[in-house]
């Protein structure tokens, strides 16, 4: 399982600055498992964005969200809604807000940073990948992530590296992350977020705590045995 | 303060060299060509930073070594081989060294170069690098003590900080953006990756004019047409175009250095009227430093 955390409101309405109207999409998997996410997410989220004086043009919740085949399929019911969104605020881990990003022509705004993919990159993962830092800025990236597309992770925009073709230097058959996420902050003509300052990452939160690299069932397993290891004791009460 | 930012300040047209340090302790040869050919020609001299990620002796004890011996160093720092710790570090030893420019640099990716295996660190980018040493002039580090507060330095370095841009490149729009945040982030002047376009580097030149930063275009010697062919095929933004190539290519192979140093003082002559310096990277031919500044008429 997944393991993400929701970022501070704050931070989620920042990334919304300047945006007034916002679908809403939240991931029926992990982020349920891990609770983070689900109906109580959607709704709180709801709340505060209109609490912020945005508007919500519709919300949805949908399995696994990190195939975006999936997620072409099934948010074509909110086509509608989406349209009339300028951003979609997603509740997943990072694959499932790059995989939305790649569909929905739409900025992408992570409202969870992940702290564990449990070296399993989503249900059928496509390219979107995500490298579990913790500090999830795909909201200023176009919803691509440099950590993972960049050969060095850069976070402030491309090195002199990228050929003239828009390849890496590492290697011809790598395109430059960078130039990917100019390319698609052109394409939703928010250029000026290659202008935002990206602070030096935190290490520490790739340090994977135990609990997330529990699995659902692992976890059930823990409990089922400190459960019968509690037993004995219960009895001599 | 450093002689290449009195002159800079000064309006003076600066021309600045390079060296790199050798793969081995046999430092006497770079050194006797620096004190030859650069010293008293050029303003200052870079020292590259474990060029295209190839394992050589460090940029920090070459620059100290050009000290010692009355030339002024770049000292190129690039964020592929320390983290932030390290980083910070070797800012104040070359502070401590009497170093006084350094140039901040992404670094070519370890895949380019030698020990391909090797890990990358890219704990800092440039951006983030040249905010860390502004914060180490400013008298704290990036680091934080056990309650949390900002960390006092005793003692401050002070540094005529620089950085690069491609200018003639296929997007040369993003380069330009991270271009203004490098400024931002305090760098005071600026060296360009190599420039065969003059009209391109002029066009260039009025985008980053705001910024009212000393720009030094990046001259290359071209040591034969199959050099520039392969530039062509393989260093990002940089194209040479025939009418560099041809002259080269026609020439007797005892001839090619002549001819070279010629298309590098014409490049000069063309483009000194748009920047404030040019920076020559001779790529060994340091011996071909006067002869291209007096091709330029400088």
């Amino acid at each position: 399982m997944n393991a993400t955390e929701r970022k501070p409101d704050k931070e989620i309405l920042e990334s919304l600055d300047g945006v007034t109207r916002v679908f809403i999409l939240g991931c029926q998997g992990c982020p349920v498992g891990c609770e983070t996410g689900g109906q109580p997410w959607l709704d709180e989220m709801q709340a505060l964005l209109t609490g912020s004086g945005k508007t919500v043009t519709g919300a949805a919740l949908l399995d696994m969200i990190c195939n975006k085949a999936l997620v072409g399929i099934r948010l074509g019911r909110s086509a509608r809604q989406i349209g009339e969104a300028e951003a979609v605020l997603v509740g997943s881990c990072g694959v499932g807000v790059q995989a939305v990003g790649n569909m929905v022509g739409r900025l992408a705004v992570p409202a969870m940073d992940t702290l564990s993919m449990g070296d399993y990159q989503g249900l059928w993962p496509s390219e979107e990948r995500c490298a579990e830092c913790g500090e999830c800025m795909l909201a200023t990236t176009g919803g691509l992530c440099p950590i993972t597309l960049c050969a060095k992770s850069l976070v402030n925009g491309s090195c002199g590296g990228t050929q003239d073709d828009g390849t890496c230097e590492v290697s011809p058959e790598r395109r430059c992350g960078w130039q990917m996420i100019y390319e698609r902050l052109e394409k939703l003509g928010r250029l000026d977020d290659l202008r935002r300052f990206a602070a030096p990452k935190d290490f520490r939160k790739r340090d994977i705590q135990d609990a997330c690299r529990r699995t659902i069932r692992w976890a059930l397993e823990v409990a089922e045995q400190e459960d019968t290891e509690t037993e004995p004791q219960n009895a001599e009460k | 303060m450093s002689q290449l930012q009195q002159q800079l300040a000064a309006g003076t047209f600066v021309v600045t060299g390079e060296v790199g340090p050798p793969k081995g302790t046999n430092v006497a040869p770079m050194l006797e060509e620096a004190e030859r050919y650069l010293k008293g020609t050029v303003t200052a001299v870079n020292v590259t930073d474990l060029q295209t990620a190839v394992m050589r002796v460090g940029s920090l004890a070459a620059c100290r070594l050009l000290v010692e011996r009355g030339i002024e160093p770049v000292f190129q720092m690039v964020c592929r081989d320390r983290n932030r710790l390290a980083l910070q570090s070797d800012v104040l030893s070359a502070a401590v060294l009497g170093i006084e420019n350094v140039l901040a640099l992404t670094g070519d990716h370890v895949v380019m170069g030698d020990h391909p295996e090797a890990k990358p660190v890219y704990d800092l980018d440039s951006v983030g690098l040249l905010q860390a040493i502004a914060r180490l002039e400013a008298g704290s580090d990036m680091g934080r003590d056990t309650k949390g507060n900002e960390n006092t330095l005793d003692g401050t370095p002070t540094f005529f900080k620089g950085c690069c841009v491609t200018p003639c490149g296929a997007n040369v729009d993003a380069q330009v953006i991270k271009l203004e945040k490098k400024v931002a982030a305090g760098a005071q002047f600026v060296q360009t990756q190599a420039v065969y376009e003059p009209d391109a580097f002029e066009a260039f030149m009025r985008r980053v004019e705001p910024l009212k930063v000393p720009v030094l275009v990046g001259i290359v010697m071209l040591k034969s047409a199959a050099m520039a062919k392969y530039m062509n095929r393989s260093v990002p933004g940089v194209r040479v175009p025939d009418e560099i190539i041809q002259p080269l290519a026609d020439a007797a192979k005892e001839d090619r250095q002549k001819v070279s140093t010629e298309i590098c003082g014409r490049l000069i002559r063309r483009m000194k009227p748009c920047c404030q310096g040019a920076h020559l990277m001779t790529l060994g031919w340091d011996h071909c430093v006067p002869d291209i500044i007096q091709a330029a008429g400088l």
